[in-house]
């Protein structure tokens, strides 16, 4: 199978599998009464199954997924490591800051995820600022260890709120957002991210040949033409952009942008043009089979970054196990 | 398309490394920059290239300063072969060639069927089309020196600067890589090539024109037969060497044996 034929085939089983996924739940559809829903020829009660909440949980879990694994690709290229993931920057740190604080500060919802988004821009944008202002020394190593020191900092304040929320009312909702969940996602939580995720991916999928010669080292890329200051920043604009939006819909969902671009780089190799699609369908794919298990394996709702780290430690544990085969 | 370095001063922010070095590299000359450890060759090849900024002088790429100069108009006027290493991803061979035509490419312009052929070409003078589908990591530390030639060819510049490209290489394929670059500059190429090594004999052998550092300066600068003298070796490499002919009419070098009181720096 060609490598373009296999992205196309990972669109097909994405397909497949969100139309299985619209079938699973506790209200039993067929897949005729399904597809009659979505065509809205189903009686009401089948229509708003699967329009209000089937469907906006559906597009939730292939948004989020799609977004955290493109990001994760973007990441692991520009800082040459297949061990980096979307949160390196402290964008999910920041995120979480800005979630908790609006949890804290009881917000409307749509407060909270403003709030989260603006923190994962906000630290990243610090992280950006201290690193340019730190010279001398290797660029890309000082960016990801002054994320390190600004993703700790986050961490420490989120601490300080949930150690001053009230125990019974704020405290598990601040639990919840931190390990992440569509469980609650409506369309109008996801109309307002689809923009601003589609203006994240639109220079990512532009700069795609750039992205891969950026890998190659910032000396070499330069030497080749790049000027690679400048598109690092972007890129890192772009992906952060993109991790921010679906953090402040579904909350810190860990693992999915560090283990799924492994698997669609070895799959459709390392270019950056194949890889990014193939991470994204991954990604949505991945995260959908996740999130339609946490609302079927139990009677309560599995927070989706407890199964996303159940499942993927040991898959990377395996990944490193299996011959290194995605980057050397 | 020439590069003119006047006086030029080198080094990183306030450590100066070298000064004073003045040459010229121009189309079909291969100069072979000789020196010991330490002695600021790389640091010169990085300035050449404007990857760092020069402490003090003038340097022109085809009468422009090159600080001046967008890094797409450098690349397409200097391609750079570093040192072979192992990338962190399995791109394939072709897929690294074709990174070399990144400077005829728009910014957001993927390369098209014409920059495969360029790629595929490029493999093609260096000799190894036959790599073109295999994973550039997985290759022989010669294969992907050759590679980084290639690439290099590909990007179609009239000069290329080569940082030790013979390093890390075995005899045989430390041979071959000479001989390629020796046919690359041959007489109405049009290319010029400047390389650094730390073998004498590589510059008698192709016959280039030899630029010998130490300490940050410029030596000496001539062709390989006048430049390297016995007596010239010796205060470049510490060492007592002498140049003999050999019954073929070439010469090589050869240290002389009573040396062992040679300090190591």
């Amino acid at each position: 199978m060609t490598r373009i034929g296999l992205n196309g085939a990972l669109a097909a089983g994405l397909a497949a599998l969100a139309f299985g996924a619209l079938l699973v739940g506790p209200f039993g559809l067929t897949p005729g009464q399904t597809v009659a829903a979505l065509l809205g020829r189903a009686s009401d009660q089948a229509q708003i199954v699967v329009w209000n909440i089937r469907l906006p949980r559906v597009a939730g879990a292939c948004l989020v997924g799609a977004a955290l694994a493109a990001a994760g690709a973007s990441y692991q290229a520009l800082f040459r490591n297949p061990l980096v993931s979307p949160d390196i920057l402290g964008v999910s740190a920041g995120a979480g800051l800005g979630a908790v604080a609006g949890i804290f500060l009881s917000l409307p919802v749509a407060l909270i995820q403003l709030s989260a988004f603006v923190g994962g821009l906000a630290a990243v944008a610090v992280v950006m600022a201290v690193a340019a202002a730190v010279r001398g020394g290797d660029r890309v190593l000082t960016l990801v260890l002054t994320g390190v020191v600004i993703g700790a900092l986050a961490g420490a304040a989120t601490s300080l709120l949930k150690v001053l929320a009230d125990p019974y009312d704020q405290l598990p909702a601040i639990t919840f957002w931190l390990l992440g969940s569509v469980a609650s996602v409506t369309s109008s939580d996801i109309l307002p991210a689809l923009p601003a995720v589609a203006l994240g991916l639109l220079p990512l999928v532009l700069l795609r040949w750039r992205i891969n010669v950026l890998s190659m080292g910032d000396e070499e890329a330069r030497a080749l033409g790049i000027e690679a200051g400048r598109t690092r920043l972007l890129v890192i604009a772009a992906a952060t952009l993109v991790t921010a939006s679906v953090t402040a819909v579904a909350g810190v969902v860990g693992w999915v942008g560090l283990v799924i671009p492994h698997i669609a780089r070895m799959l459709v190799g390392p270019g950056f043009g194949r890889l990014l699609p193939a991470s994204a369908l991954l990604g949505a794919g991945y995260l959908l089979l996740v999130d339609t298990a946490a609302r079927t394996i139990a009677e309560i709702e599995v927070p989706l970054g407890i199964l996303t780290a159940v499942i993927g430690a040991p898959v990377f544990v395996w990944l490193l196990a299996s011959g290194r085969r995605g980057w050397t | 398309m020439k590069l003119e370095a006047t006086e030029l001063a080198i080094g990183y922010g306030r450590e100066r490394i070298g000064e004073n070095l003045s040459f010229t590299l121009g189309p079909d000359e291969i100069v072979c920059l000789l020196g010991p450890n330490g002695c600021g060759k790389t640091t010169l090849f990085k300035t050449l290239l404007g990857l760092i900024t020069r402490l003090g002088g003038k340097l022109e790429l085809g009468g422009a300063d090159i600080s001046r100069l967008a890094r797409q108009d450098i690349a397409r006027a200097i391609a750079y072969v570093p040192q072979a290493h192992v990338p962190p991803f399995p791109f394939e061979v072709l897929e690294v060639v074709l990174m070399g035509r990144t400077s005829q490419l728009g910014a957001f312009a993927q390369p098209s069927a014409r920059d495969r052929d360029a790629a595929l070409a490029a493999l093609d003078t260096i000799g190894i089309e036959h790599l073109a589908g295999r994973d550039y990591a997985r290759l022989s530390g010669g294969q992907r020196q050759l590679v980084l030639i290639a690439r290099a060819l590909a990007q179609e510049a009239p000069l290329l600067v080569m940082d030790e490209p013979t390093a890390s290489l075995d005899f045989g394929n430390r041979l071959a890589v000479l001989d390629r670059i020796a046919t690359l500059a041959r007489r109405g190429s049009g290319r010029g090539v400047i390389l650094s090594t730390h073998d004498p004999d590589q510059a008698l052998s192709l016959s280039a024109r030899v630029i010998a550092m130490s300490k940050g300066r410029v030596l000496a600068d001539g062709p390989a037969a006048d430049v390297l003298t016995p007596a010239r070796l010796s205060e470049i490499y510490g060492i007592s060497l002498t140049v003999e002919r050999t019954p073929s009419g070439r010469r090589i070098c050869l240290p002389e044996l009573q040396s062992s009181a040679a300090t190591i720096t």
